[in-house]
């Protein structure tokens, strides 16, 4: 069985990660911006899984757990504050939101 | 399948993190099970109480870390350095529990919630302080981080609040996704995320010391993405776009807070990781560092000249601050990592004070933070404004200040390794800085306010509690003590650059 | 450090950077817009939705609610990793495992208690 090189899966993380940047610096909904953080984050736990599998060693994988639940914790706060942006603004447009200079 | 021994558990390193955790418990479950004039009165206390133990404990291990020694499996440092940092994080912290009561009655909110965030907050700064692995740090960063963001918006009812909260949020998680990119990559170049490393899985150190030249491209792309992470954290430009906005937006007391202690917490683990986990590669980082401390210096004082909200100055004004305290970092030496301590303890109390006189200035709603409701201060409130010109002095860098002797010796230590010209160029900028400073201080002792407030009726009165102005007391005794008296803090610091590993 | 071992670097940020603008850019543009009455509705399986009030979209129950669930349903994933080495770790793990779920449960109560779980007002 042929297995897909490390190089591939470095490559795409690069990808995802470089995709969430440029997203995060595009868009103007602020919970798309969010999206793309996480898809970030993503990026980032491909590469601890990869680098892992290179290392042969478990400690990527471990790091993968954290990431995902401290990524939780950063949802439900960044919700919350964007929901009760919303609520009385009834938009969540970055640019909508510009009572401070940028 | 290999036996698993358990791992010795000494929590002595992180004792005072976990004592912080527990008064937070605490808190809350007074809270919820309690009302709210109750809490108003004991809250405080026990957040103090909290903060006092923590200072205890991490005083207690004082004498045992003259050797310094790794816990909990190397994952955290038991050394002078993170003590040090610890005992001012805390103070920081009680600093900052009683300015917010005053301020969070005034504006009829529910407190002591904010009191169990300033301990989550503290407690994961303190570990940051502490953290000898990559992935502590991050948690660390993530746990005061999101606690941080809550405590910005923390008056839900003002949109400037809610906004900064969000800019807050969406740049800090942004910053956050590149130092875990750093770490990545860290560890892929390395195989660990430990500084130091355990017997028989060697760490980023002896990666460093061990490995030949060549195959540390990846590790130098992933220390790139650590300061760019960690710089969001200090403020230094070009990763500084939220600070402005953040720090405008957010209730006083939390600006203060954040201009003070997360600025410690942050340098702290650049000091671990460059000063100390790094040093082999300073050729490589120092590059880095300068140009953004020399931005920082440039940006943050040119700036701050035209901002007319006192806090915006005072953001721009830490914004330069950060920068100051950079050329320590880049020094590298003993003397640079002591300094830089020095520097950030007593800018801490510094600004700590000042956002206490701008909580108490700005009245409910925090309506009077413009330039020119400053207008006669002096004659409203002369202990007030003679505070503010104290604070301000400080920050300018005036003799006889705590913030003169700091950038003092941040300077020598700098010039020490040979970077004279950054100190010029320091030097040149406190000079610029200077100016915003006194224009405050020359608007505060004009005669009398131009034009009334925004929002019609007489001048508010300017009100500040008997635990606001202890505060501004303590702060205001602290920056002048520390001026004429430095020795004993600066020894403290020496000590602290003992680090482990 | 040689410049050489730098460029396979360089290059993949280069076209990491091309691939996400032009991604973006591309789609944006070539992307077909043609909106029927039953695309825009918000599910294309067919439910018709309900007429939402005016100002309110959602009681923000439900993103109480919600939020609540993501943080509690996320931290489980500490168990799979203790539940595969259960037997290896024994007591140790177990007292571990119970510490962890100690400070959840310290955690739910006081949800519970600040209301969060209500419900009704």
């Amino acid at each position: 069985m042929t297995s897909v090189p490390v190089e591939y899966y470095l490559a795409l993380a690069g990808l995802m990660f470089a995709v969430g940047t440029v997203g995060v610096l595009v868009r103007r909904n602020a919970i798309v911006i969010f999206m793309f953080i996480e898809l970030m984050l993503n990026a980032v736990n491909l590469l601890f899984v990869t680098f892992a599998r290179m290392h042969g060693n478990l400690d990527g994988q471990v790091l993968v757990f954290f990431v995902l639940v401290v990524a939780a914790a950063e949802v439900t706060v960044g919700l919350a504050i964007i929901v009760s942006i919303f609520r009385r603004r009834a938009s969540a447009d970055v640019d909508d939101v510009n009572l401070l200079k940028w | 399948m290999t036996p698993f021994n358990v791992p010795p558990i000494h929590l002595s390193g992180i004792a005072p993190e976990i004592t912080l955790m527990i008064a937070a418990f605490a808190v809350l479950f007074i809270g919820v099970f309690t009302n709210d004039r109750f809490n108003h009165v004991v809250q405080p206390l026990v957040a103090t109480i909290g903060f006092g133990i923590a200072i205890y404990w991490a005083v207690v291990s004082w004498g045992i870390a003259r050797t310094a020694e790794l816990q909990l499996s190397n994952m955290v440092a038991l050394d002078r350095f993170a003590i040090f940092a610890k005992v001012v994080l805390a103070a920081f912290g009680v600093l900052t529990v009683w300015t917010a009561r005053d301020h969070l009655s005034t504006h009829h909110l529910r407190d002591f919630e904010f009191y169990a965030l300033v301990l989550f907050c503290v407690s994961g700064m303190m570990l940051m302080a502490a953290s000898a692995d990559l992935i502590v740090m991050f948690i660390a960063l993530e746990t005061f981080s999101i606690a941080l963001y809550v405590m910005v918006g923390y008056r839900r009812d003002e949109l400037a609040g809610q906004e900064s909260a969000m800019k807050y949020f969406l740049l800090g998680a942004f910053s956050s996704a590149f130092f875990l990119l750093g770490i990545a990559l860290v560890y892929g170049a390395t195989g660990s995320t430990n500084l130091y490393g355990t017997p028989g899985h060697p760490g980023i150190l002896s990666f460093l010391t061990g490995s030949s030249a060549l195959d540390v491209g990846l590790l130098l792309l992933g220390m790139a993405f650590l300061i760019v992470g960690l710089g969001f954290k200090i403020a230094a430009v070009p990763f500084h776009m939220w600070t402005p906005d953040a720090y405008q937006g957010a209730p006083s007391p939390v600006t203060g807070f954040m201009a003070s202690a997360t600025k410690l917490a942050a340098f702290a683990a650049i000091l671990r990781l460059f000063d100390v986990a790094m040093y082999s590669l300073r050729w490589d980082w120092r590059p880095y560092l300068i140009g953004l401390a020399i931005a920082s210096m440039v940006i943050g004082s040119v700036v701050a000249l035209v901002q007319e909200d006192v806090k915006r100055i005072l953001a721009y004004s830490s914004i330069a601050h950060a920068g100051f305290v950079l050329t320590g970092v880049i020094a590298a030496n003993d003397a640079g990592v002591s300094s830089s301590l020095f520097y950030l303890a007593t800018y801490g109390l510094t600004i700590l004070g000042a956002f206490a006189v701008v909580a108490a200035i700005g009245g409910r709603g925090e309506r009077r933070v413009r330039l020119a409701d400053y207008r006669g201060l002096y004659h409203e409130s002369p202990l007030l404004a003679g505070a503010m010109t104290l604070f301000l002095l400080s920050l300018a860098g005036v003799p006889i200040t705590a913030g003169f002797v700091g950038k003092l010796v941040v300077f020598i230590a700098a010039i020490q390794a040979g970077y004279w010209w950054l100190v010029v160029v320091a030097l040149a900028m406190s000079a610029v800085a200077a100016f915003f400073y006194i224009r405050i201080i020359v608007v505060m002792y004009m005669s009398e306010r131009l034009e009334p407030l925004p929002e019609g009726g007489g001048p508010a009165p300017v009100v500040l509690g008997a635990a606001g102005r202890a505060v501004v007391g303590v702060t205001a005794l602290a920056t002048i003590f520390f001026g004429l008296i430095w020795g004993p803090l600066i020894g403290l610091a020496g000590h602290a650059t003992l680090f482990a590993g | 450090m040689s410049l050489p071992a730098y460029f396979p670097i360089l290059l993949l940020t280069i076209l990491a950077g091309a691939f996400a603008v032009v991604s973006i850019f591309v789609a944006n543009r070539l992307t077909p817009r043609r909106w029927t009455d039953v695309k825009v509705e918000p599910y294309e399986c067919g439910i018709t939705p309900e007429e939402m009030p005016e100002r309110e979209r959602f009681p923000v129950k439900f993103y109480l609610v919600a939020m609540l669930f993501i943080v509690f349903d996320i931290e489980t994933v500490f168990m799979y990793p203790w539940a595969v080495e259960y037997k290896a770790l024994k007591a140790f793990g177990l007292a571990e495992m119970g510490t962890f779920i100690g400070i959840l449960l310290a955690a739910y109560v006081y949800v519970w208690r600040r209301g969060g779980l209500e419900w009704a007002e």
